[in-house]
């Protein structure tokens, strides 16, 4: 009898115990503020940590690194989901600016606007109207952006480029009069990724932008403009054209496996966000200028796709400080310029010095602060109904090419997950 | 019960212990299985696909919604012939492999454990590895390429599908593409059937297999006859086991090939993660969930129902 009265014993605690763990977990003690992110990469993860120091130091308080690994940020995205469903979100969190998740997360009420702060901060007169104005909804704004990246650019060999007297394609015309010279001699002129499918929707969107311009590109990402029209057509003529001077092992390949082609001579160019800039010096350790060149993707020029990471006030918090504290940190010249140079991207702010970056950043800035910022599909831009709907429309027609098909399943996406 | 005796309940602490003891499996089986299978259910009716949750009942619509897709038709086709093919490699595979080692043979410990180690292996591991290996451009090919192979395979690159007739809107048929992803996977758990068809073979009495060869019976006829008849209660098992695996398919896919051009490696499974939280459609995920689910019960309730029948029998 003595033992089984144990075993119900311990049944007991352990109902008790099944009871109370869910209670218990990833509540944050007060004043302790949990940062969400999907920094999880070397690079990245020591950026936040130096932000994370910053504020350490100023505040005196203490930061739980709720970094999620995986995906791109599909996985830290899941968790995240179901954290703020639950009621429980994290202090703040790590969201692409856009009409994506971060409109998304408005428009359920689970953000509350930053307009006091920016205010306060004077943040109004550093960061540029155009960059604002994609993280403004109804005159109010709701998140701060920590760094700067571009998803226009194209990435080039300049050996080849120098051997067989071509220079950087500013045009379609000339980007396919270059390709067919490349492919005359045996190199694949245009390399690309597309293992995760986000990349070949980048390059549609850069062509896109470069067949129909800034504003019409504006009104078809922001729904103004029906994706019926002629221009969305004729840059997928295009897309499909370019997708004759492509290596054929694209959907095998990780998007750094297509830079690391044109580094090392197979193929020509690739066109690829800036992040790619990091690998090329950082892993394969080449000089911007001679080891790897760069442009505006074609017909781009003037106007600067915006790849931004922006942190904000999530509603239903118990206490606002810490967050509040934190994000002045992350809009502060000294946390931006601390935070950049390590991640390999660049502070959006326009009094960050310059000094503090390489080529290849210091040239982006200039664009960044004259150019027309435009959102990029796949990269927080959009809708994530639309994305996604947009995303299974590409997996088809990367290879089969049905222009028809192609634009009549965005049209239908786009009339189904409204666009802002 | 004898006659006659008090019917008294009396407290017993062998009745309360038993009961105490089940109380935190019911518990946490009832929430944390049923009671979100009913969750998904109900989402899956509701018309809740952004982040604003919304409980407005719309009947099958996600459903009908999700069936009419290209992607869903192309999860339906490659789930089935995945599942079948997956399912023939390991139990041709894991039968062979038994047979082998239960000829008695030396070191029988050593090869038992090497070829039941890759179930240990992640399937992401494995995926990230095969993708290499079945990589048109380096990997395998660049073997056969040496040995003067023109027609090399595209392996999971290839769109071809074959027979190929139109129905609904895909293609149906075998996309040969699955077949480098079953060839993986095949790799990782045939040694999960070999160690089950290791025991099944050691059930079998030798006294049969005697009374077999006495009666002039070759070693073929004794394989068909006896060995593999014997073996029909193994084989369900593994079966039913191996299709609960091959149904929810994930790591494999998402490591080694992804969706696949126009679909050709995709899975239920990769739909659901991204359509719920990428595209943040949470009714169509859970309509996705609860179709996955429903492929799963036609599987093991039938199988489940005859054990527990056999059980009573017995």
């Amino acid at each position: 009898m003595k033992r089984s009265r144990i075993i119900a014993a311990g049944a007991a605690a352990l109902i008790a115990l099944t009871a109370t763990v869910p209670a218990l977990a990833a509540t944050a003690p007060k004043g302790e503020l949990q940062i969400f992110s999907w920094w999880t990469g070397v690079s990245s993860s020591k950026a936040l940590q130096s932000l994370i120091n910053i504020y350490e130091h100023e505040y005196h308080a203490k930061v739980i690194n709720e970094a999620v690994a995986g995906g791109a940020g599909s996985n830290a995205k899941a968790v995240l989901a179901s954290r703020m469903e639950a009621g429980n979100p994290p202090g703040t969190f790590q969201v692409h600016g856009g009409n994506g998740s971060l409109l998304s997360w408005v428009q359920a009420n689970d953000m509350v606007p930053l307009n006091s702060l920016y205010k306060q901060e004077g943040w109004y007169k550093v960061f540029p109207k155009s960059l604002l104005n994609l993280i403004t909804f109804k005159g109010k704004i709701y998140g701060v952006p920590v760094d700067m990246q571009r998803g226009n650019v194209l990435w080039y060999n300049p050996q080849i480029f120098h051997k067989y007297h071509l220079t950087a394609p500013k045009t379609f015309a000339e980007f396919f009069h270059d390709a067919a010279i490349l492919k005359k001699h045996g190199i694949t002129p245009l390399a690309l990724a597309n293992h995760g499918n986000w990349e070949a929707t980048l390059l549609y969107c850069d062509v896109l932008l470069g067949t129909v311009g800034p504003e019409k590109y504006e009104d078809l990402m922001t729904g103004k403009m029906s994706w019926n029209t002629p221009g969305v057509k004729s840059a997928a003529a295009t897309f499909t054209k370019m997708m004759s001077y492509t290596n054929s092992d694209f959907s095998a390949l990780h998007w750094s496996q297509a830079d690391q082609m044109v580094a090392q001579g197979k193929a020509a160019m690739n066109v690829m966000g800036d992040w790619a800039q990091g690998y090329f010096t950082t892993d394969l350790h080449l000089k911007p200028g001679s080891g790897f060149g760069w442009a505006p993707t074609p017909q781009t020029k003037g106007s600067f796709a915006a790849v931004t990471d922006v942190f904000g006030l999530p509603a239903k918090l118990k206490d606002n400080t810490p967050t509040l504290n934190f994000l002045k940190v992350l809009g502060s010249e000294k946390g931006q310029d601390t935070f950049n140079p390590l991640k390999g991207t660049f502070s959006p702010r326009l009094d960050a010095n310059p000094a503090k970056y390489d080529a290849y950043s210091r040239q982006a800035m200039q664009s960044y602060k004259k150019d027309k910022l435009v959102l990029i599909i796949g990269q927080g831009g959009a809708n994530p109904g639309f994305t996604n709907a947009f995303s299974n429309a590409m997996e088809i027609f990367v290879t089969n090419h049905n222009i028809p098909n192609f634009v009549s399943a965005i049209q239908s996406a786009a009339q189904s997950n409204p666009l802002s | 019960m004898q006659a006659g005796a008090p019917r008294k309940h009396r407290f017993s602490w062998d009745t309360f212990s038993a009961v105490a003891t089940l109380i935190p499996t019911l518990l946490v089986l009832g929430v944390f299985v049923y009671g979100f299978i009913g969750w998904s259910v109900y989402v899956s009716l509701t018309n809740w696909n952004s982040l604003i949750p919304s409980n407005t009942f719309v009947g099958l619509q996600n459903y009908l919604d999700i069936l009419q897709t290209y992607r869903f038709q192309s999860d339906l086709r490659n789930i089935v012939v995945f599942t079948v093919f997956f399912i023939v490699g390991c139990l041709v595979v894991g039968l062979f492999l038994a047979l082998l080692l239960d000829q008695k043979i030396r070191a029988e410990g050593f090869f038992r454990s090497l070829f039941i180690f890759p179930m240990a292996i992640s399937f992401v591991s494995t995926g990230v590895v095969w993708a290499w290996i079945l990589n048109p451009n380096t990997g395998v090919n660049l073997i056969l390429k040496s040995f003067g192979m023109k027609h090399l395979p595209e392996w999971f690159l290839s769109t071809v599908i074959i027979p190929n007739f139109g129905l609904g809107q895909i293609d149906v048929g075998i996309p040969l593409a699955l077949l480098a992803v079953v060839i993986a996977a095949v790799w990782q758990m045939s040694g999960f059937a070999m160690a089950v068809y290791l025991s099944g073979l050691r059930g079998i009495s030798d006294e049969i297999k005697e009374a077999a060869r006495i009666d002039g019976a070759g070693a073929w006829r004794l394989f068909f006859a006896i060995t593999l008849p014997q073996l029909r209660g193994t084989t369900t098992t593994i079966i039913i086991i191996l299709t609960a695996a091959s149904l929810k398919i994930f790591g494999l896919i998402y490591a080694m090939t992804g969706s696949g051009q126009e679909f050709v490696t995709d899975m239920p499974s990769m739909n659901m993660f991204q359509t719920t939280f990428q595209g943040n459609e949470f009714a169509q995920g859970a309509a996705i969930a609860i179709i996955l689910l429903l492929l799963l019960a036609s599987f093991i309730i039938p199988y489940l129902v005859s054990t527990l029948r056999r059980g009573d029998e017995a």
